[in-house]
């Protein structure tokens, strides 16, 4: 019996000796999360043999504020948002990555010319573009939406609506739905005057609104039947409609760009695995691949080109991409300067008009 | 007269072996507490690491809040040095930017500027861009700082990093019960569109005693059935009963959204039964409505439970007596059973009212905006980071549910409930 358990604790000591190594990578769940496991997790298992583990948040910032702030971290890689990788880059939260180090385009051109300006910070590296945009279900609209003030307009789209729960993407709508054009959108933000106005338009439709936190909640409350138009991920109701067949279609009037950027919180566990896996991951063919699975763009120029067909082989992706020049008609990008500096006031007003 | 005086002239009473009785006595029960100190210790380890530990640490939090304090060291000098109303000179400006270049080293820019930006918007980016040009900052300070950024010279940001300064501060707890400073120093509302918390304080109590009111007027009758029935009836209801409290929350919760929203099963049969028109179906889910419905179903059986056991143990004698003397059973009921159920339905009762005060899951789910409670408040803080926010909160949340317990107390008496 003695000699059983002796040769049976050696033999488990010695599994555990040889595990492979791992890394725990966090991103936004539900298909975008699915389409970064297909284009890069299982082709990093598959090259360097090192498992990465898929986590799921509503957004890793927080987890990953809490973990560093803890002194306790678990993720390797973080997906997040461009203010808030700027706004943790400045507050030492996170490791820095060094742009000589990614992989050059094709042809040549280094990483930092390749992708486009401003997506390489001393922090982070941008992944994708996307986009909060709106979408309806053509089953219920026949001659549908075409503008963002249509989302507005509930004489003529009677039902409700769905918005994100936080001011981000709502109240440059609300202002752009109120007539000010895109470019001045910012500078009448920065204003209370502004502000107060961008809160008065989504009073007009508040008593309608159905709230949602989680990326994958839009398609699935289109669904439902519970919403009649709601704003979104564009790649979430782009996955809906393509890969479940639903009747959904996007509005790009009025969108708002942003984008996803990998970090690696200060203090990770497995530090030299998770830059090369930022290093695979953000090479030119990974990001064209990701394409291949949710209509997100590329952040290389290089990747463009290499951009083709959905996973089913039929669908083009190009109409789909944010900045298919189509689609650019009335779009803003997110200013991240304005929502590092305004997000907690802005968010807390946001709480105090939710409540009434 | 007895001869008392002899009494007391008598020896102390010793034990065998000599000692004072009193002493031997006191050093035998001394064994006896050791010993039973020593079996609860473990206990006692427990609940103050687990319970006494955290909590005090949230209220150190709630009044505390190190990182500008800590991270401008110069500037807090200088505050301590002119007391509040002193004009800003060249000398705050010198105490500045030594700290600015100190920030920059040590990448503390943006933390700091995150905590001015509590108080004055757009501070954030005023700490992080002239941090980044701090090495080139030569005197006269002021004009170099206020040529980089010229928000610089703001009375209100002055007044926010003089408070800041210091590690105690009522602010967090003046921002919880929408109260700010005023631009003199003293105690003013906050501005209309922020006021929040009080409302929100006032919505979770109301709906909580509704919650408590509703599983107790369905909860009596099904415990009094659970009691009285044979045992083979009583034990399928009991099943019934904790069946549901034995499954996930979540499932519980996301089910009562198939059910209630506007699509859902039960719209869809009140259009089929002819109740309701197809556009005007009714909306359950997403408000009030569909928090107090769900927790109201979730509440349920520590309502059940408790009323079950103390009613097992009335026994049916008192109420049949009572009729037989004439009573109808409406008086049978309110003056000989009621009563004696009281301890059982002040337990359900306290149990149900101190879960729905707390509860976070549920209104997060079904609440929409309209039916958020105070725990998501304090949710919504933890996730910006804000700690001593939601520990503010928190703490008023404890008092208030503390202040309460006592009122209980007062009325109804700890001592009275019954669990069984």
């Amino acid at each position: 019996m003695k000699r059983i358990l002796t040769t049976t604790t050696a033999l488990m000591l010695v599994t555990f000796s040889a595990q492979a190594e791992e890394i725990t990578v966090m991103s936004w769940g539900g298909a975008y999360a699915e389409s970064q496991i297909e284009a890069y997790h299982k082709p990093f298992t598959a090259q360097t043999g090192i498992t990465v583990i898929s986590v799921d948040a509503d957004n890793p910032a927080v987890p990953v504020q809490a973990q560093v702030e803890a002194g306790n971290v678990s993720i390797d890689v973080a997906d997040l948002e461009y203010p808030d990788a700027v706004r943790m880059c400045d507050e030492g939260l996170l490791e820095p990555i060094d742009a000589a180090t990614l992989p050059p385009a094709p042809d040549g051109t280094p990483a930092v010319d390749d992708f486009l300006p401003g997506l390489l910070l001393e922090c982070a590296v941008t992944t994708i573009t996307f986009s909060t945009i709106f979408a309806y279900d053509t089953t219920v609209f026949a001659d549908g939406p075409k503008v963002i003030a249509d989302f507005f307009d509930l004489e003529k789209f009677p039902g409700k609506r769905g918005l994100g729960k936080r001011p981000r993407a709502n109240l440059e709508m609300a202002l752009m739905a109120d007539g000010v054009p895109a470019p001045e959108v910012y500078a009448v933000l920065s204003t209370p005057e502004g502000v107060d106005r961008a809160f008065a338009k989504l009073d007009t439709i508040k008593s309608d609104v159905v709230w949602w936190e989680a990326g994958a909640q839009p398609p699935q409350l289109l669904a439902d039947g519970e919403v009649a138009m709601t704003t979104a991920y564009n790649g979430r109701i782009f996955n809906a409609a393509a890969s479940e067949g639903k009747p959904f279609v996007v509005v790009w009037d009025g969108q708002i760009q942003e984008y996803d950027l990998w970090v690696i919180p200060k203090g990770a566990p497995n530090k030299e695995a998770a830059m090369e896996f930022v290093k695979f991951s953000t090479d030119t063919q990974r990001l064209a691949d990701q394409a291949k699975y949710i209509a997100y763009g590329p952040a290389r120029k290089s990747s463009a080109a290499l951009i083709g067909l959905y996973k089913d082989g039929k669908t083009e992706m190009a109409p789909h991409m944010p900045t298919n020049p189509a689609n650019m008609t009335n779009a803003l990008g997110s200013d991240f300067e304005f929502w590092a500096d305004n997000n907690k006031d802005l968010e807390e007003r946001f709480n105090a008009w939710l409540a009434k | 007269m007895a001869d008392t005086s002899t009494l007391g002239a008598t020896a102390p009473l010793t034990t065998a072996d000599g000692r004072p009785l009193s002493a031997a006595l006191a050093q035998a029960h001394a064994k006896s507490r050791r010993s039973a100190f020593l079996l609860v210790a473990p206990l006692l380890i427990f609940v103050l690491l687990t319970f006494i530990l955290p909590i005090g640490q949230l209220l150190v939090r709630s009044v505390s809040d190190t990182d500008f304090a800590d991270n401008m060291p110069n500037l807090g000098a200088w505050f301590d040095a002119n007391p509040a109303g002193s004009e800003i000179d060249e000398s705050a400006y010198a105490a500045l930017a030594a700290d600015l270049q100190a920030a920059k080293t040590n990448k503390t820019a943006g933390k700091v500027g995150e905590r001015i930006n509590y108080d004055v918007s757009g501070s954030r980016s005023l700490f992080t861009s002239t941090a980044r040009s701090a090495d080139k900052l030569e005197p006269p300070y002021e004009a170099a700082l206020l040529g980089i950024k010229p928000g610089w010279d703001d009375p209100k940001l002055w007044q926010a990093m003089r408070q800041a300064s210091n590690t105690l501060t009522p602010n967090f707890f003046l921002a919880a019960v929408d109260l700010q400073r005023g631009p003199d120093g003293g105690i003013e509302r906050a501005p209309e569109e922020r006021r929040v918390y009080i409302s929100i304080f006032i919505r979770t109590f109301a709906l909580s005693a509704l919650i408590t009111c509703i599983t107790l007027l369905l909860g009596y009758p099904i415990a009094h059935l659970l009691a009285t029935m044979p045992l083979r009836y009583s034990n399928i209801l009991m099943i019934m009963v904790l069946l549901p409290f034995w499954t996930s929350l979540l499932v519980r919760t996301t089910s009562w959204i198939v059910l209630l929203q506007s699509q859902g099963v039960l719209n869809d049969l009140l259009v089929v039964a002819g109740v309701i028109t197809e556009d005007g179906r009714i909306r359950m889910i997403y408000n009030q409505i569909g928090t107090v419905i769900a927790m109201t179903h979730i509440l349920l059986p520590f309502m059940v439970l408790p009323l079950y056991s103390v009613m097992r143990q009335i026994p049916p004698s008192y109420v049949r007596a009572a009729r037989s003397l004439g009573a109808t059973s409406w008086t049978a009921f309110r003056r000989i059973y009621l009563p004696q159920t009281l301890p059982g339905l002040a337990a359900g009762a306290l149990l149900v009212f101190i879960l729905s005060v707390g509860y976070y899951i549920t209104p997060a789910l079904v609440g929409g905006a309209k039916g958020q409670l105070i725990s998501n408040l304090i949710a919504f803080h933890f996730e910006n980071a804000n700690w001593s926010m939601a520990a503010a909160i928190a703490t008023i949340l404890l008092v208030a549910v503390l202040i309460l317990y006592w009122v209980y107390d007062r009325l109804i008496g700890i001592d009275n409930l019954k669990l069984g």
